[in-house]
């Protein structure tokens, strides 16, 4: 997020909300929309199912799914058309609005209305309210990113903010709310194929020769893989052996049969795991994890906000995750010499510099925003208050992208995937509690598509795409838009990557989760 | 800003206007006894503990409500003050069992702390009392309607903190009663169990259902912690007794969730006691997982990795890192996989 979460509760006189189904993804955050709501802010949903914000929302605009440029462009070309731009933004702080300009001039009300399923009445005062607001936050999560086209989706999010000048205040933003706890601080410690912690590249070569001189040995300077690469490789014979931690890509990655016949060919697998996964059958050794409740350490949030996760008991498998690695390296010949996490993150801290003023120390109270660059900096909650990480704001002209299948004749359905409340990726299915009201998936069907197939709630309907088959008990419900069926991914007994797209955006290798046809059988 | 100069018990202090006495009397280090009063909740007075004395005032006034006025002398600990608190105490215990040796939430009960205070054994009323069944029919939140003062903390919470309005008075007289809508039970309802209703209620009302029988308030170690399902990064307390994990209860100061949480936060740390957990390494032998030690799964990882390295190179290794893992186990993976395996083969499921 470029700002911060108490923002949407002390700030923000508005919320446009753009494929965030928030109060169940991120119920915290939801629960300060709604607040924030109820105390006099308005609130936009943009969002092909009825979700629970759009109930208090003042405007819900019921999107066709994989229509957000459009969506975007048109409120753009609205807002340039009536001179309600912040041209004063435009001129000091951006580039390339020329770019923008003559390809938005072609989305007009009318044509994007035929393509969204919006209104044009609730175009124009959409466009009017957002851009007139003076402290708007725009947000938005996986329905604007797992679509083929997710970089240029998040692109659009960020010209409508630049061209409204709606960045750089407390209240204002483009925050994408991440999904995962830590899927922030993975990114930021270099978890990716090219770049080091806090996002230095593999390819440069000074920086290569700093990490080389701090850790002792020479680096690759290739880019690496990444996850889809990664299973592609492991399908032709050129990955051979994997360590995988923590995750489960049979179940949460989209087109799990080709992952489940990339784990088969492996030479050798290492899954390091707190259960026996679907991931972790396939692997030669699993290394038993510890829980977060069982080691030291830090987790980033979504507003880049640095706080402790502290031990509070013995970690199950004897070894904390930290001293399993080292152990791993030390028999391979590298020994690393941590006595405790604070050592990895002073480490880390020392080799990053927009973490370099943050110790566990500074974290013991509220934690701390980065970038951090020193001792006495306080860390930031508002990024781009003066100026962009490359200077200016670059406008880029995007044309609308359509999905990468849509339904047809025969796979008449459109499959929407998402998240429920009660559940998170893969750990709360283990919870006794939680796992004793909510076990099984319940697909959302309109009622005029039940009655075509006639259904019930609690019926059993076939769900098959190009790839494969599952089957899902149905709940019907106006919360979807007919000829749309919404699945979780949550339950192994309704294993819905089987039949995801495998439409990737090209760019971040992102799955297309959001769109895919199927057709619908009754059981 | 404009400044407001009163004394509270002798003592002069000067604060901004349309700050209540209740806080007033905090900055010098007085403390008024609350029940329904909350600070991160709206004032109702509704409970009266907080009733103070003011000079040249008709009655007692509640604390928690009334602002500063100029010259204003207020006594917070006066004999009539001292008496219309043991009243009402005594008035609540009229009608809530006295069951503390049992309750779950004996040792954090705000309801017997005060009635320690201020030395209330039992009530000298002798009136009516409720008979409501034990309601158990959620895997989360007991609600035990006995045991409830009425302050009206819970229906608040869940109108302010998380907006979903499940719970309200309802009834009136003897039987008004806290209920969600047609005074139906939590899962009729359309509760979605965050337990800000738990976290905020004075007495054992309402408590943990995971927690219940699993040890006293007191014996519980806190270890504030960073909540490991979404991204939103609230914080909240692990409670543990004898290394076991029992349950998590809200941390007001956390900052950016307060008190706070979602059904994952507060009743899904459970899968960490899981039986299912694996607790020693696995070799895989004959398409069979056998138990291994450490020692043993290690040497055999690193001749395995070591061996198709030097076959096939450097970049037939690749690592999946995690997105629910901390920071530094992420910093280790890329490190091992970059300068231990020689690639840049590192990724994980930042897409999901
Ligand atoms: S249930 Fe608890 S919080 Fe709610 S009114 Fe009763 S005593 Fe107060
Ligand atoms: S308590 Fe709920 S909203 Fe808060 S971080 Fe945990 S999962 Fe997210």
């Amino acid at each position: 997020m470029t700002n911060s979460i108490n923002e949407i509760t002390n700030d923000a006189q508005l919320m446009l909300l753009i494929g965030t189904n928030t109060t169940e993804a991120h119920p915290i955050i939801g629960y300060k929309m709604r607040q924030a709501k109820r105390n006099g802010a308005k609130l936009i949903v943009v969002d092909p199912r009825r979700i629970d914000l759009a109930e208090e929302a003042d405007y819900w605009l019921r999107i066709n799914s994989g229509t957000d440029i459009p969506f975007l462009n048109g409120l753009m070309h609205i807002i340039i058309k009536e001179g309600l731009h912040d041209k004063e933004f435009v001129r000091t702080r951006c580039d390339n609005f020329e770019a923008l300009e003559s390809t938005v001039k072609n989305y007009t009300p009318d044509y994007v209305s035929k393509l969204t399923g919006i209104s044009e009445e609730d175009l124009y005062a959409v466009a009017r309210l957002y851009a007139k607001t003076d402290r708007a936050m725009l947000f938005y999560t996986l329905g604007i990113t797992e679509h083929i086209c997710g970089t240029q989706n998040v692109m659009s999010c960020a010209n409508l903010a630049m061209l409204t000048g709606h960045l750089g205040r407390p209240g204002t933003g483009v925050n994408p709310i991440r999904g995962q706890n830590n899927v922030q601080g993975a990114c930021d410690m270099g978890a990716l194929p090219n770049v080091y912690s806090g996002y230095q590249p593999v390819i440069n070569t000074e920086i290569r020769q700093k990490f080389e001189l701090a850790w002792g040995v020479s680096l690759p300077d290739k880019v690496g893989l990444m996850i889809p690469q990664m299973f592609d490789a492991a399908n032709n014979g050129q990955v051979k052996a994997m360590y995988i931690l923590g995750e489960n890509p049979v179940l949460t990655d989209p087109n799990s049969n080709h992952i489940r016949k990339g784990l088969e060919k492996l030479e050798f697998l290492v899954v390091h795991e707190l259960f026996l996964t679907e991931t972790a059958e396939y692997a030669d050794v699993i290394l038993p994890a510890a829980s977060f409740a069982e080691t030291n350490g830090t987790f980033t949030s979504t507003e880049r906000r640095v706080q402790r996760v502290r031990q509070a008991i013995e970690p199950v498998p004897g070894q904390a995750n930290w001293q399993a690695i080292m152990a791993m390296s030390a028999e391979l010949g590298y020994p690393m010499d941590y006595n405790d996490p604070e050592d990895v993150w002073m480490e880390m801290a020392f080799l990053s510099p927009s973490m370099a003023g943050i110790t566990y120390e500074r974290l013991e109270e509220k934690g701390i925003q980065w970038p951090c660059q020193s001792c006495d900096h306080p860390g930031t909650a508002c990024l781009h208050a003066a100026s962009f990480t490359r200077g200016k704001g670059l406008f880029q002209g995007i044309d609308h992208i359509p999905p990468h299948e849509v339904p047809n004749e025969e796979y008449p359905f459109l499959l929407n995937t998402g998240r429920i409340l009660q559940h998170y990726n893969v750990t709360t299915p283990y919870s006794m509690a939680i796992q004793s009201m909510w076990s099984e998936e319940y697909s959302e069907l309109n009622p005029e598509d039940a009655c075509k197939l006639c259904v019930e709630t609690g019926d059993q309907v076939k769900v098959s795409s190009r790839r494969g088959t599952i089957t899902a008990r149905v709940k019907v419900t106006d919360r979807v838009p007919p000829g749309m069926i919404w699945m979780s991914f949550h339950h192994a007994t309704s294993p819905t990557n089987v039949i995801t797209s495998e439409g990737l955006d090209p760019t971040t290798k992102t799955g297309e989760y959001k769109v895919a046809a199927v057709k619908l059988e009754k059981v | 800003m404009e400044m407001v100069k009163l004394t509270i018990n002798g003592k002069e202090i000067e604060v901004p206007a349309g700050t209540t006495i209740l806080k007033a009397a905090e900055q010098i280090g007085i403390n008024i006894p609350r029940l329904c009063f909350l600070e991160e909740l709206s004032s109702v007075g509704a409970c009266r503990m907080c009733v103070v004395e003011v000079k040249g005032a008709r009655a007692l006034v509640a604390s928690c409500a009334a602002a500063v006025a100029p010259g204003m002398e207020v006594q917070t600990h006066s004999p009539a003050v001292m008496e219309a608190r043991t009243t009402i105490l005594d008035l609540l215990v009229a009608n809530h069992p006295l069951d503390c040796m049992t309750c779950d939430k004996m040792g954090a009960c705000e309801l017997a702390a005060l009635c320690y205070e201020y030395g209330v054994k039992q009530s000298t009323f002798d009136g009516e009392k409720h008979s409501y069944p034990l309601e158990t029919s959620n895997p989360f939140i007991i609600r035990d309607m006995n045991k409830c003062i009425l302050c009206g903390r819970c229906v608040r919470a869940c109108a302010e903190i998380t907006g979903q309005d499940t719970i309200d008075f309802i009834n009136r007289g003897f039987n008004t009663k806290i209920a969600p809508f047609f005074d139906e039970e939590y899962v009729e309802s359309n509760c979605v169990y965050c337990g800000q209703c738990v976290s905020v209620c004075p007495t054992g009302a309402l408590t943990e259902s995971q927690m219940a029988g699993k040890g006293r308030r007191w014996e519980y170690t806190k270890v504030k912690t960073t909540c490991p399902f979404c991204g939103t990064g609230c914080n909240f307390d692990l409670c543990v007794k004898d290394d076991k994990l029992i349950g998590v209860t809200s941390n007001p100061d956390a900052p950016v969730n307060g008190r706070g949480l979602c059904i994952k936060g507060r009743f899904g740390w459970d899968f960490v006691n899981n039986e299912n957990r694996l607790t020693t390494p696995l070799i895989k032998k004959d398409g069979k997982f056998v138990e291994a030690s450490w020692d043993e799964a290690l040497a055999l990882i690193a001749k395995s990795l070591k061996e198709i390295k030097e076959k096939n190179g450097a970049d037939s290794f690749a690592a999946l890192s995690s997105a629910r893992c901390t920071n530094e186990e992420n910093y280790l993976v890329q490190k091992f996989t970059r300068a231990v395996m020689g690639t840049n083969n590192v990724d994980h499921c930042a897409r999901t």
